[in-house]
């Protein structure tokens, strides 16, 4: 029973961050159709920036996490400006190699200027610590992640849904030229979009790096790979889609490793099989795009 | 108050305007008729910038406006309903309608004009919390031309309003044109309804493969036996 308690806390609280990850796959596809693969390479660069805020600029904790989210989200709005957008009506597979091509970067400039050796982040003792629940015990951070998700998720999905920036949103990622007969800034709606996308990419990892504190330049690929995945099988497109594939994915890895503990060697590759899975049986995911229309 | 002089547009080798010279005057209905391909589209486009012209001039109120951005244009007070409506499907009917106020701040003005817009389509007001891809062809070009004047225009330009629709929801897009006419707005119409387009309107233009070869009043036109032969279907 403990077990499994503390399993589904665990799972609740990677899946969750799963979510928060995936949504920027899922927002920056649905408005340029681009798989932006220096998304995964924004969890590290919001790591790096929390970690020498702190250990190197001896800044609160809090305040690097905040200088980090929006540097981070400043680059993401940059990548956009500078790799994508001159390629707004190039072929679609000319965005995709530049996406890889950016990420690629990212991931070579930090092995180049930090070094490929991985540097223990700080544990902030105000946001870390042991809790005892009788005969279970788990590190606050179990309960910290799902609530800081929570409470963006929930403002995401108001921003998108209830705001005229997010209905302008909604109206671009369905047709860029009769968005702009509306009088839409096109372009300023694709940088929001980038925005919002990279905050949650930048919170998503600095999570990431105090739950599993070892930060390297290639620290993303792997959950940045995972939350594509999830939003594949969310229904890429779709964020309520990205959040349920994030649960979804984080929760059956917890679990596969806790209760198939033989098979925790497997644990990447659950992820793949399950993309595999849903590639062969519902491509569109699980909440794909099902708008009726008639002509 | 919207002048097209020497107007060229090219899409890569193609010729699609060669040289149009028109203009729409204000308070009146504008139309341009002429086969599939002759350029029509291509000449509203050009208009909102969705399209650069290679040569020529778009002037509106005496302003130069050929390279002015499509989202200022609209501002200045020239909106497109585009060919084949292009609702937001993935939208309500009400967000459809609020994006076409995009760029106004008026909330109460704001309001007035929608239920302005639902008193005009009261079938819209009914599918109000619908997602406007389950609308029907009519409901979605009513759809189109409502959240087209919620951008309060000067000029009101047109594209195939009627096209794909049954005869009866056919005439009602005329009847819906005349009674924005008729509060005041300046139109520029396309239609490959030419009769009809011509009947209602004060002034037009024949074109044919990027050239303006007619213009007159409406009613001349559709009386003329050159146009009469060529578009109108009658011998
Ligand atoms: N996006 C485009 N790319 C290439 N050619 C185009 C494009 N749009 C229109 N054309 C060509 O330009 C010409 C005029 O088209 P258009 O303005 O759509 O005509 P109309 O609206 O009168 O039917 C046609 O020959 C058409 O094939
Ligand atoms: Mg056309």
């Amino acid at each position: 029973m403990e077990l499994y308690l503390q399993t589904l806390a665990n799972g609740i609280s990677l899946g969750s961050l799963y979510a928060l990850i995936a949504i920027g796959y899922t927002m920056v596809y649905g408005i340029l159709r681009l798989i932006n693969f220096a998304h995964a390479d924004l969890l590290m660069v919001a790591g790096y920036i929390a970690f020498y805020g702190i250990m190197v600029f001896a800044l609160p904790w809090w305040f690097s996490f905040l200088i980090a989210i929006a540097l981070t989200a400043l680059l993401g709005v940059s990548i956009e400006k500078i790799a994508y957008r001159p390629l707004r009506n190039a072929p679609r597979i000319s965005v995709l190699i530049s996406a890889i091509g950016v990420s690629f970067l990212l991931e070579n400039l930090g092995i180049v200027a930090i070094g490929a050796r991985p540097k223990s982040f700080p544990r902030p003792e105000e946001l870390v610590w042991n809790i005892k629940l009788g005969d279970i015990s788990f590190l606050s951070l179990t309960v910290i992640i799902p609530i800081v998700t929570l409470l963006l998720l929930v403002a995401v999905t108001y921003m998108v849904n209830k705001t005229k920036t997010g209905t302008a949103m909604r109206a671009v990622s369905r047709d860029f030229e009769t968005a702009s007969l509306m009088a839409v800034d096109v372009n300023k709606v694709v940088s929001t979009t980038f925005l919002v996308g990279s905050s949650l990419a930048a919170v998503g990892g600095i999570l990431y790096s105090l739950q599993y504190p070892q930060i390297d330049p290639l620290m993303g690929v792997f959950p940045g790979l995972k939350c594509f995945i999830a939003a594949v099988m969310g229904g890429i497109g779709s964020i309520p889609g990205a959040m349920l594939g994030g649960f979804i994915l984080g929760m059956g890895e917890v679990f596969l490793v806790a209760f198939m503990p033989e098979l925790s060697g497997y644990r990447d590759a659950f992820a793949f099989v399950i993309l595999i899975f849903i590639l062969l049986f519902k491509p569109t995911g699980i909440l794909g795009e099902n708008v009726v229309e008639k002509v | 108050m919207l002048k097209i002089e020497d107007l060229h547009v090219y899409y890569g080798g193609i010729h699609a305007l060669k040289g149009i010279t028109m203009e729409v005057p204000e308070n009146k209905i504008v139309t341009l008729v002429g086969a599939n391909g002759a350029g029509k589209s291509t000449t509203l486009r050009a208009i909102s910038s969705l399209v650069q012209p290679t040569q020529g001039k778009i002037t509106f109120h005496g302003e130069d406006i050929t390279k002015t951005k499509t989202a200022d244009i609209v501002k200045k007070g020239i909106t497109l309903v585009p060919e084949g409506r292009r609702i937001f499907a993935n939208l309500t009917v009400l967000e459809n309608i609020n994006m076409g106020a995009f760029a106004r701040n008026d909330k109460d003005g704001i309001k007035k004009d929608i239920q302005r817009i639902y008193e005009m389509f009261p079938r819209l007001k009914e599918r109000e919390w619908q997602a406007a891809g389950t609308l029907s062809g009519g409901e979605q070009q009513m759809l189109a031309i409502g959240r087209a004047l919620m951008s309060r225009p000067a000029v009101l330009m047109m594209d195939e309003p009627s096209l794909g629709l049954a005869p009866l929801l056919v005439k009602e897009v005329f009847r819906i044109i005349k009674e924005i006419y008729s509060q005041g707005m300046t139109i520029l119409l396309i239609e490959q309804n030419a009769t009809a387009a011509l009947q209602v309107a004060d002034y037009g233009y024949v074109l044919e493969t990027g050239n303006i070869v007619l213009q007159g009043p409406g009613k001349e036109l559709a009386a003329n036996d050159e146009v009469k032969r060529a578009y109108l279907g009658k011998a």
